[in-house]
């Protein structure tokens, strides 16, 4: 039952087979039985996700349920805010850190009748792309224990993944939810800059997160953004734009639609068995009736670079606060000045230390112009480029990641882990919507994504093109084996 | 120029900031009251709480615009919230959001009566940003154990304005942080209170010589808390960079701070040692498009500043601008004023002298026992206009004399009691009977042949001395202009 989508979880509700209740007792006898392994969660709030599944199990045998999310057993990335339960942006700064309020998404999480089974697992503050750079424990990839479930949602994709949770949710700075949904072999989604309020979401960098859900496949996907999707008065960058039913728009299909794939997006060096894996799939699209045409977005390989310095920059600034006044870590000092420094030095680890200090550099007086005038006038072309690109096509397909998952500790150096990214980073700066879906598996059965992106807003057609084409093909059906 | 630095000319420029009178704060919906339980009105947003997020007040972003209109300044189309970066526990991000390179509105200016008429001081800019909250010590600074942050003025709107360099002596810096004040007061966007915090200034002054076009080396200083510090200090570091001028020294950048019980400024800090603030465009908050149809739209209500009301009174009631300048000091003083003038002349042409009389005694006798910068002391006085203009009414009707009417302008404001009151209890009803003065009148000049031998021989002060002795004869009761004549006659018939 655990590896069940969440729409069948709640047809079994419907018809009675199935409880809230059993549903969730069955996801946390799996996490305690096999979560040492993978290393999903941070926390686990057991008493509260059966709490929730017991009103969620009234409100449908009293046939009123609140709709599709009711009762279904969920994680959330240990980066949004839980009222009462602890969040610690996988950080030893926030180990005790309980906040007094729940993120927008929480919030309407609950409102849906959605079950928590608890928070996932990350790499320190989202900085990474490995999940190995949490101050807790790394996680592991459930189709290859000895491999990376990519990063930084890397508990949530490894949750959903292993059957530790129905669906979940993450963020996406750079390709923090797409690129693990890829290493995973999950649905992954980052929608529109806006599409989803960030109140509550421990920011990384502002300009660049947005909350996005994993699903076990693109219905799910569909169901899990429209629950959180929508204006939030509480976050000035929220877009005030209807919610469409993207559950509704799934069947129509990619008959009719130019997709555009760039040349940049297929470079040489790339993991061969990447390109071959995504290649089929776009055929399997223009089989569908998509047209195929190629695009250009020539500025890809700089927008790596831009991101390295707006994202380190924002973060600096985010993560000021932490000095050991007010909440989280605090280590004593001489004075105050070395009671903060201390904080800082015991509280982060090296990736964030380092982002700290090279945000820290950029915004200096003198270099600001440099770096950050510079990186804000890419990202400007970037965007430019992908509205380009838009007027031609209406979605571009392209790899979630130029690799399949890699080893433990295989990456050391911090540029070869920032590369991993360099699909997926674009979509931030430019704030559009993208979806990396399964679309099949190495010689060495590891899982390999299929990135659709769209338009500003253009959600339901990025869903579309996803549904279609798992529609088509049956990688959804492969497990990986865990006992 | 200033006596304490002949040989150079001073320039100054004042920034201010002013705590808005929203009832919410700038980026959060808790309220802005002072003086609440420390930590009572706070929320995830204003304690910087890891994931929360701002959102503009609205209310605040029409204070500001309210007051960039009645300077004159150009309202920017789109502006721009930025970061301030420095690490200080009252300061729960470790930033503070503020306005940088797009402010709210610049180019404005502000016209003061300076020594030798009226001047205009350009403001070079006007913005808005959030407070910080407020350290606790146990103790001293220096001996405390502990510091403890009270976060309720976290996030409480401020507006800073910067003036241009355009101030040439500590005397005009006082005189245009009044005017200044008196502006946000009558537009009700501040409350004007400087020992409270809700305005407070820093001033940045250089000297150079007289002639030179080039500005000297500024020192910015800090902790100016009323006008009179603010005079003061900028005197004591006038006459102290002269000093080092003179004595061949060079003035370093560098901020100090302004203490204020022992009359002098200290270095804070250096421009070696200044902060690096590392300002960037707030990503959690989008640029404020402006609509220009609000801007009419607050155009349109705003009401009648000092600078209109003061040529008005002078116009139009008469008032010696010296008069109409004392009273604009605050709202509620002006209030008082025209409340007071419509009690007592409610005809038109109704005693021309009026007005003046009505200023004078606020001048001389209230502003004596109360602030006239105080919009909550003169609001509750306890000697309200309708009170005032009773007490006046009885000198214009002789029943007291004016005199006699300060006493009991004392004892209004002592006991609560209106004038009619007073004056029957106490029996200060002016003696206006001619056979009982004159019986007065002829024994003391039985006891004075020499004042009359005086006076009779042409010196006429004599008489001075005669009326004062009635005077006292009666208490002051004697209804001096009664006397007068009396006198007079009396002097005249042998």
């Amino acid at each position: 039952m655990t590896h069940r989508p969440i729409h069948e979880l709640t047809d079994a509700y419907r018809r009675g087979d199935l409880t809230p209740t059993a549903a969730a007792e069955d996801y946390l006898a799996r996490i305690g039985a096999l979560d040492g392994k993978i290393g999903a969660y941070l926390t686990v709030v057991r008493d509260q996700a059966l709490a929730a599944a017991r009103e969620s199990e009234a409100r449908w045998s009293a046939g009123s349920p609140r709709g599709p999310l009711d009762g279904a057993p969920i994680a959330v990335k240990d980066v949004l805010c839980t009222a009462g339960v602890r969040t610690t942006c996988g950080s030893k700064m926030l180990e005790r850190f309980v906040p007094p309020y729940d993120a927008t998404t929480v919030e309407r999480l609950r409102a849906a009748g959605a079950v928590i089974l608890g928070k996932t697992n990350l790499d320190e503050f989202a900085m990474g792309s490995s999940t190995e750079h949490s101050a807790y424990h790394p996680t592991r990839n459930p189709w290859d224990l000895t491999r990376v479930p990519g990063g930084s949602s890397g508990g949530s994709a490894a949750a959903v993944a292993g059957g530790l949770a129905a669906g979940a949710y993450g963020s996406d700075t750079g390709g923090s939810i797409r690129q693990p949904a890829a290493f995973c072999g999950v649905v992954g989604m980052k929608p529109t800059y806006g599409r989803v309020s960030r109140y509550g979401l421990i920011a990384l960098a502002s300009s660049l997160d947005q909350i996005g859900p994993f699903a076990q496949d693109v219905t799910d996907a569909a169901h899990l953004l429209a629950a959180v999707a929508g204006h939030d008065p509480h976050d000035a960058t929220s877009i005030e734009a209807p919610v469409p039913d993207y559950a509704a728009e799934l069947p129509k299909g990619v008959a009719g639609l130019t997709l555009g794939m760039p040349d940049e997006y297929f470079p040489d060096g790339m993991d061969p068995e990447v390109e071959r894996a995504v290649r089929a799939a776009i055929d399997v699209l223009k089989g569908l009736g998509a047209k195929i045409e190629r695009v250009s977005l020539p500025t890809t390989p700089h927008a790596l670079a831009a991101y390295y310095v707006i994202l380190p920059a924002e973060a600096s600034s985010n993560l000021a606060r932490y000095d050991g006044v007010k909440y989280g870590l605090r280590v004593a000092g001489r004075d105050l000045i070395d009671m903060e420094s201390r904080t800082r030095s015991a509280g982060f680890g090296a990736e964030v230390k380092r982002r700290i200090m090279l945000g820290t550099y950029v915004l200096s007086a003198g270099y600001y112009d440099a770096y950050y005038g510079k990186a804000q006038s890419v990202r400007t072309l970037v965007r430019r480029e992908f509205a380009a690109a838009f007027a031609k096509v209406d979605l571009i397909v392209a790899p979630t990641t130029p690799n399949v998952p890699f080893k433990h500790g295989e990456k050391q150096d911090p540029l070869s882990m920032y590369l991993n990214d360099v699909f997926t980073i674009p979509g931030n700066l430019s704030g559009i919507p993208g979806v990396s879906v399964p679309c099949g598996f190495s010689a060495a059965g590891l899982p390999i994504g299929l990135q659709v992106l769209g338009r500003p807003l253009d959600e339901a057609r990025v869903l579309r093109a996803a549904y279609a084409y798992e529609q088509a093909t049956s990688w959804r059906s492969r497990r990986p084996e865990l006992t | 120029m200033s006596a304490a630095a002949p040989k150079y000319e001073t320039v100054i420029g004042l920034e201010v900031h002013a705590q808005l009178l929203t009832r919410s704060k700038m980026f959060c919906g808790c309220p802005t009251t002072f003086g609440a339980r420390p930590n009572t009105q706070t929320c995830p947003v204003c304690l910087g709480m890891p994931g929360s997020l701002p959102v503009v007040n609205r209310r605040a972003v029409e204070f500001g615009i309210r007051t960039a209109l009645a300077f004159g300044c150009r309202i920017n189309d789109a502006c721009r919230f930025a970061r301030k970066h420095y690490y200080y526990p009252d300061m729960p991000k470790n930033y503070q959001i503020s306005q940088y390179e797009e402010p709210l509105a610049e180019n404005g200016a502000l016209e003061i009566e300076a020594e030798g008429g009226t001047r205009t001081i350009g403001i070079q800019r006007l913005h808005l940003e959030e407070d910080v909250g407020k350290l606790l010590h146990e103790g001293t600074l220096e001996t405390a154990q502990a510091s403890l942050v009270d976060f309720n003025r976290s996030g409480v709107p401020l507006m800073e304005t910067v003036s241009r360099p355009e101030l040439r002596s500590p005397e005009e810096a006082a005189t245009y942080l009044k005017a200044f004040r008196a502006v946000l007061i009558f537009l009700g966007v501040c409350d004007g209170n400087m020992e409270e915090g809700s305005l407070r200034c820093d001033a940045n002054i250089s000297i150079r010589p007289h002639g030179s076009t080039t500005l000297g080396t500024k020192v910015e200083i800090k902790n100016l808390n009323s006008f009179r510090n603010v005079q003061r200090a900028l005197e004591f570091e006038e006459r102290r960079q002269a000093q080092a001028l003179d004595a061949g020294e060079r003035i370093v950048q560098e901020t100090r701070l302004w203490e204020a019980d022992r009359g002098y400024t200290r270095s804070m800090r250096s421009k070696e040692f200044a902060h690096d603030y590392r300002y960037f465009p707030e990503p959690d908050l989008v640029p404020l498009q402006i609509d220009r149809r609000w801007v009419e739209e607050i155009k349109g209500s705003l009401p009648e500043l000092p600078r209109a009301w003061r040529r008005r009174a002078v116009a139009q009631y008469g008032l010696p601008p010296y008069d109409a300048e004392v009273l604009t000091q605050s709202r509620a003083l002006v209030d008082y004023y025209e409340a007071a003038l419509h009690e007592w002349s409610p005809a038109a042409g109704a005693g021309a002298e009026r007005p003046k009389i009505l200023s004078n005694w606020i001048m001389s006798e209230l502003l004596r026992v109360l602030p006239g910068d105080d919009e909550r002391a003169i609001g509750a006085s306890p000697i309200p206009p309708a009170r005032l203009v009773g007490l006046l009414q009885l000198i214009e009707n002789a029943t007291i004399s004016g005199k006699i009417a300060k006493d009991v302008f004392q004892k209004m404001f002592d006991t609560g009691d209106d004038a009619r009151t007073i004056v029957e209890r106490d029996g200060l009803t002016q003696v206006a009977d001619e056979g009982a003065l004159g019986q007065v009148i002829e024994s003391v000049m039985a006891a004075n042949p020499k004042a009359i031998e005086d006076y009779r021989r042409g010196k006429k002060e004599a008489k001075g001395a005669l009326v004062g002795q009635v005077m006292k004869a009666t208490r002051g009761k004697a209804n001096p202009a009664l006397v007068n004549r009396l006198l007079e006659d009396k002097l005249s018939q042998t």
